[in-house]
């Protein structure tokens, strides 16, 4: 019975129980264990700060860019930065503040699909092959070896070069040329568990094939899965701004930031920012990608630091 | 000997596989060359072609064949390394690689040496001295070159150093009064140069490819100085290092002479990747430099919408990728005592 | 009574954790003859690193204090690196738990030999050679000739606990501190480990220090007995009198053992208490050292 002359517990003590008394509050309570963890890594934190940032960029871009990011003005051409415009225009005289604003939704959307469908794919085939054992996961395997094989950029210039240039295009080459290290992760965490006592207690409680590789080995991928994505995260970046550079993902005018590096490349002696500027950009929210990658990896991986 | 039994069996598994992948890589190849929109028909006869030249065009290239006898004549048409022609240069494919492969080479091959030469000395001295300043400055060098886009890098660099300062020459790989003046030999401009006795020449390479490959450094170095440093950080907390120190071995022989040789096996492999990877990782860097390789070649012919070109450049530099894998594999197996 | 080799007071070693100061080693006093001490105590009781700290191998940010800690009247508690590294190997010795892991992998065993042994004797590489032969031999190795050219790998733990032996002794050191050296092994042969170490320690006139779990196998081998619990030494006696010891600990973990001239039903469960890690230590000659002194 509570008694009433006691205080409730607060929030924070609720969450930090030794004893959870619901499902709910152990999973909350893991949760808030690893964010205080996360959050005493400043670096990470540091990270943390400047991809919400990045989010908040693309979402409110209409209003934060200044100048509209395609107009162009001839008589503005390649000025250096100044008050008007803090990062100097373009050849074609347009902003490259206001560039660099809306070619964030364009980074994020690239990012964020890729992220999403490499590792997803990569968790399938890992788990079926690994769950299913036999000739599947000979067969499986093998075709992951050979896409590890392959040299990434050469392999997602090539499929470019195949379907032609744009967006979609890049993220599919890139969502291709990536899934297999996804694959051999999720793999090894199958085989891992694949025997563990209550992967069997779920069997003889009747759980088909399906139900025991969604219910109860996927979950145990994730979290290794998403330390990965958080340490791919600026390889993809890197690889999108790549395609970019070469003229293979976003088509102009839309800005995308590989893209006015690109364009600034001609300029490069004499007018320098052109190109500069969008590079910083991608340095510093790649820079941003890999410390939180560190520092997720420090609170998800189940090897790492934590007891 | 049972031993000498093991290395044979594995020996050919790693070769079957070897043929596996090679299989693997050229179906890949084959099914995007097939797959894209682009007709390579109308590519030879030309838009205005009448329906039966097309055809006849369309058999004489055999495109009329069910797809498994087109795959069987292309494995065999790239064993002979006859990777067709290259619509934008004019030249059968394999004549245009054999002239920009070197070019590439070169770069990769100083670019990992610079890696190598800083990287694994940064990295071993950042594991025995782990938190100290050279510690975080190898921390902080890979953490910016994992964060970097190599070709803004490049570009920056070339800004500086060749625009600014004037202390390397610029693109491409000579001046043009050197072009052709050295004889062909390795097709590796130093040491052809250096073979030649001209070095002037040598010193106009080495201007021209200091930069690129200082670049392509780099990125060997931190991948190189990071792998260094785990491998290093294992072997350290071995108990036979305590053996070491115990008999009162100093540091430095302890850290070179017992932790370092341990990890001379796996880093050989961490070394075989990054050149790999230096391979690959020049495409960006040659555009960038105007450096006449196989990367720029790649992607110039892939602009034409030129396949075969880009196609055969994806299979050299594949079977590179490959050959090196199976490469560390086998040093690996064989040069370790214990893997026996 | 002649000068002790080895002569120890309050030794202390202390690791900063997040939660303050952890001393793994809390006021640890004996002294070492040219005899055969025992060292027994459960894991995290501070026996090994009581052997490391005498050897100066404990790493940073850990650290090292006693009152006293002298070789031969001479002290070297803290004595710079290079200093120590002439001890370490020269003068005092360790064979450690595992030769699977405490060989180098990749070495020749018989250039691990040479290289401990030239290190503080010198000499040519023929001499050393001759002389890792002969401490092969000394280890019992029948055939030194073809054991001095395998890799660790591919020796058994017995023969490569003889060659860790063979090697530690080949500087010819004074004290040999040997920890758990047998635990890894096969029972078979840990008989034959521990009775070559015996005889070469004997008749080199050399200290031994046994640290080991196991309270019977020390009471057979040593001549005196410390027992270590929770970073002290909570009892020290000869190691013929140890069914006499006093402590609770000792007693339990002497009643936690099965007996043949004494069968019971049922083995006593050790039980800890919590004043033992506080509490003085009952009759040992060591008791009126000084121990605040730094």
């Amino acid at each position: 019975m509570t008694d009433l002359s006691t205080r409730s517990p607060s929030t924070r003590d609720w969450l930090l129980s030794d004893a959870p008394s619901t499902r709910r509050q152990a999973r909350l309570g893991s949760l808030y264990q690893g964010w205080l963890t996360f959050r005493a890594n400043t670096l990470a934190m540091v990270g943390l700060v400047i991809l919400i940032a990045l989010a908040l960029m693309a979402i409110f871009a209409p209003w934060l860019s200044p100048y509209d990011p395609v107009a162009q003005n001839l008589a503005d051409r390649l000025m250096p930065p100044s008050a008007a415009h803090w990062l100097g225009t373009d050849a074609l005289g347009r902003d490259i503040l206001s560039r660099i604003i809306w070619g964030s939704r364009v980074t994020l959307f690239i990012v964020g699909t890729v992220a999403l469908i490499s590792p997803i794919l990569g968790l399938l085939i890992g788990t079926v092959a690994g769950f299913a054992g036999g000739w599947v996961d000979q067969i499986l395997m093998r075709i992951t070896d050979i896409f590890l094989a392959f040299p990434k950029l050469i392999l997602a210039l090539a499929l470019v070069a195949a379907l032609g240039p744009g967006i979609v295009n890049a993220v599919l080459a890139l969502a291709i040329t990536g899934w297999p290290p996804y694959a051999r992760l999720a793999r090894a965490e199958t085989l891992a568990v694949r025997n563990a006592d209550y992967i069997a207690a779920a069997r003889l409680q009747g759980a088909g094939p399906a139900r025991l590789l969604i219910g109860h080995v996927w979950p145990m991928c994730v979290s290794s899965l998403i330390v990965r994505v958080a340490l791919d995260m600026a390889g993809i970046i890197l690889s999108a701004a790549g395609l970019g550079f070469l003229g293979l993902g976003a088509q102009p005018p839309l800005p995308e930031w590989g893209a006015m590096i690109s364009d600034g490349r001609t300029y490069i002696l004499d007018h320098w920012w052109v190109a500069a500027m969008p590079g910083m950009a991608i340095f510093i929210v790649s820079l941003a990608f890999n410390l939180l990658g560190d520092g997720l990896r420090d609170v998800l991986d189940p090897k790492g630091a934590k007891e | 000997m049972a031993a000498t039994g093991r290395r044979a069996k594995a020996l050919g598994g790693i070769l079957l596989s070897l043929a596996l992948t090679l299989l693997g890589l050229l179906l890949v190849t084959f099914i995007i060359g097939r797959v894209m929109p682009i007709d390579p028909v109308l590519k030879v006869v030309g838009e205005r072609a009448t329906p039966a030249q097309y055809e006849a065009a369309r058999q004489a290239m055999g495109l009329d064949q069910p797809l498994v006898v087109q795959f069987i004549g292309y494995i065999g048409d790239v064993l002979r390394g006859d990777f067709g022609r290259s619509i934008s240069t004019g030249h059968p494919v394999s004549e245009d690689l054999r002239r920009v492969f070197p070019a590439t080479l070169e770069l990769a091959a100083l670019g990992t040496l610079i890696g190598v030469l800083i990287g694994v000395p940064l990295g071993v001295v950042a594991a025995a001295r782990r938190g100290g300043w050279v510690d975080q400055i190898a921390r902080v060098a890979a953490l910016v070159g994992y964060s970097m886009p190599i070709f803004w890098l490049g570009l920056m660099g070339l800004l500086v150093f060749y625009g600014i300062l004037g202390w390397v020459g610029g693109p491409g790989r000579q001046d043009i009064i050197y072009d052709g003046m050295v004889p062909e030999v390795t097709r590796l401009l130093l040491i052809d140069s250096a073979l030649a006795g001209d070095w002037g020449a040598f010193r106009d390479a080495f201007s021209h490819i200091i930069l690129p490959a200082s670049l392509l450094g780099y990125f060997s170095l931190a991948y190189i100085s990071r792998m260094t440093r785990s491998f290093m950080l294992e072997q350290l907390s071995a108990e036979y290092i305590t053996t070491a120190r115990v008999k009162g071995l100093s540091e430095r022989r302890v850290v070179w002479g017992h932790a370092f040789r341990n990890i001379a096996v796996p880093l050989v492999t961490v070394i075989a990747l990054s050149f790999g990877s230096l391979l690959e990782g020049s495409v960006l860097t040659e555009i960038i430099f105007s450096w006449p390789g196989i990367g720029s070649y790649i992607t110039k012919t892939l602009l034409a919408g030129d396949m075969n070109a880009v196609l055969g450049g994806t299979i050299v530099v594949g079977v590179c990728f490959i050959g090196l894998n199976v490469l560390s594999d086998l040093l690996y197996r064989f040069l370790d005592p214990r893997a026996a | 009574m002649t000068a002790p080799l080895l002569s120890i007071r309050d030794l202390r070693v202390t690791f900063p954790t997040r939660q303050g100061e952890f001393q793994a080693v809390r006021g640890v006093s004996f002294d070492l003859g040219r005899e055969r001490l025992g060292v027994v105590g459960e894991s995290g009781s501070g026996k090994s690193m009581t052997g490391r700290a005498i050897l100066g191998l404990v790493r940073p940010p850990g650290r090292v204090t006693a009152a006293r800690m002298d070789l031969d009247g001479q002290p070297i508690l803290n004595l710079p690196e290079r200093r120590m590294r002439a001890i370490r190997g020269g003068r005092i010795s360790m064979v450690m738990q595992d030769p699977k892991f405490s060989l180098n992998p990749v070495m020749r065993v018989g250039q691990q030999i040479i290289e401990a042994y030239r290190l503080h004797a010198g000499g040519g590489r023929a001499q050393a050679r001759a002389k890792a032969m002969e401490m092969l031999a000394a280890v019992q190795i029948r055939d030194p000739e073809r054991v001095f050219d395998l890799y660790p790998h591919e020796v058994s733990g017995g023969m490569g606990q003889r060659i860790m032996i063979a090697m530690m002794l080949a500087p010819d050191p004074e004290i040999l501190i040997a920890d758990e050296p047998t635990s890894a092994l096969d029972v078979s042969v840990r008989a034959e480990v521990l009775n070559i170490m015996d005889a070469l320690v004997r008749d080199r006139g050399m200290g031994l220090i046994f640290i080991s779990h196991d309270l019977n196998l020390v009471a057979q081998f040593c001549d005196r007995v410390l027992i270590m619990y929770a970073g002290r030494v909570v009892e020290e006696l000869p190691a013929r009198d140890l069914h006499a010891a006093r402590h609770p600990y000792t007693r339990g973990l002497l009643d936690s053992l099965p007996r043949l001239d004494a069968p019971v039903d049922r083995l006593a469960v050790l039980e800890r208490e919590e004043s033992w890690r506080t509490e003085a230590i009952e009759g040992s000659m060591l008791d009126a050292q000084p121990g605040g002194l730094r």
